[in-house]
């Protein structure tokens, strides 16, 4: 996890690289979405609904990671000022499983482990998204620093 | 600007959210439907969600948020036909909902608001 966001070998499709598992490098297995807007908020949840049944998930690890997609492309919207998302799809052996990266160039998290705590908010929000997207998911990653950005992955694995 | 349509029953208010919700049309639907409950002096409001796939946090406080300000209007609301998955997702999430009244579909939301639609 050294360096996710600001080391010098940092780009994003490296990033669902990480952990064993090789990212495809297929046009149509990665891809960067822009997050500005509510709509690129839900074009984003479709996308990641239908690689969800592609490499079929269970209808409920596709809600469970629809929805934390969704948490997370608000908090880029939101206190990140918008950024982009790059979706991977994984493979690691016998298993596939998809992969979500968040990038803003936003003010940055000061307290991470505060942040992911239930219940914290700098917003107006229930404090929900963060920690709660990290119980949705499979694996969690997180950089920040403040005044330069966050970067958060995300990884869902085909049970 | 888009809306999600709020059709009148007597005393009831009924929304039947079929689209992919995002936020702006989910705080949309709160001003409208608490207006609309002033407006019709409605007694009851059911909100249909069994087309929604996905219910965030965000959509979560707004079902949350539009029962508790009905209430406050002398409504009562349910919410009817949340998809088992998305009813997992909540409460891992961590969103319970709690004060909101549930029914498995509109018929049996409709019997739970009963006398105050009347």
């Amino acid at each position: 996890m050294a360096d996710l966001l600001f080391g010098s070998s940092f780009s994003s499709s490296g990033l669902c690289g990480m952990n064993s598992a090789s990212a495809h490098s297929g046009s149509s297995d990665f891809m960067t979405l822009p997050l500005q807007t509510d709509e690129h908020v839900v074009a984003l949840r479709k996308l990641v609904r239908e690689q969800s049944i592609t490499i079929k998930l269970t209808l409920v690890d596709q809600t469970k990671f629809v929805t934390a997609a969704s948490e997370l492309a608000r908090n880029t919207l939101k206190y990140g000022g918008g950024g982009n998302v790059s979706f991977s799809l994984l493979s690691n052996g016998e298993r596939q499983g998809l992969c979500l990266v968040f990038e803003d160039k936003g003010p940055g998290i000061v307290d991470i482990a505060q942040a992911l705590t239930d219940g914290f908010t700098s917003g107006t929000g229930l404090g929900l998204g963060l920690g709660g997207a990290k119980r949705l998911v499979d694996e969690f990653a997180i950089e920040s620093e403040p005044g330069r950005g966050t970067v958060v992955k995300i990884v869902k694995w085909k049970k | 600007m888009d809306r999600i349509p709020i059709l009148r029953m007597g005393k009831l208010l009924l929304v039947t959210i079929q689209v992919d919700m995002h936020d702006q049309l989910a705080m949309t639907l709160q001003d409208d439907l608490t207006e609309r409950i002033v407006k019709e002096q409605a007694k009851g409001v059911l909100i249909d969600i069994s087309a929604l796939d996905v219910v965030d946090s965000f959509i979560g406080r707004m079902i949350n948020n539009t029962a508790a300000m009905a209430r406050v209007l002398d409504a009562s609301t349910v919410i009817v036909g949340m998809q088992p998955a998305v009813a997992i997702t909540l409460v891992e999430l961590g969103l319970t909902l709690t004060g909101v009244k549930t029914a498995l579909n509109v018929e049996k939301g409709i019997a739970l608001l009963g006398k105050r639609l009347l």
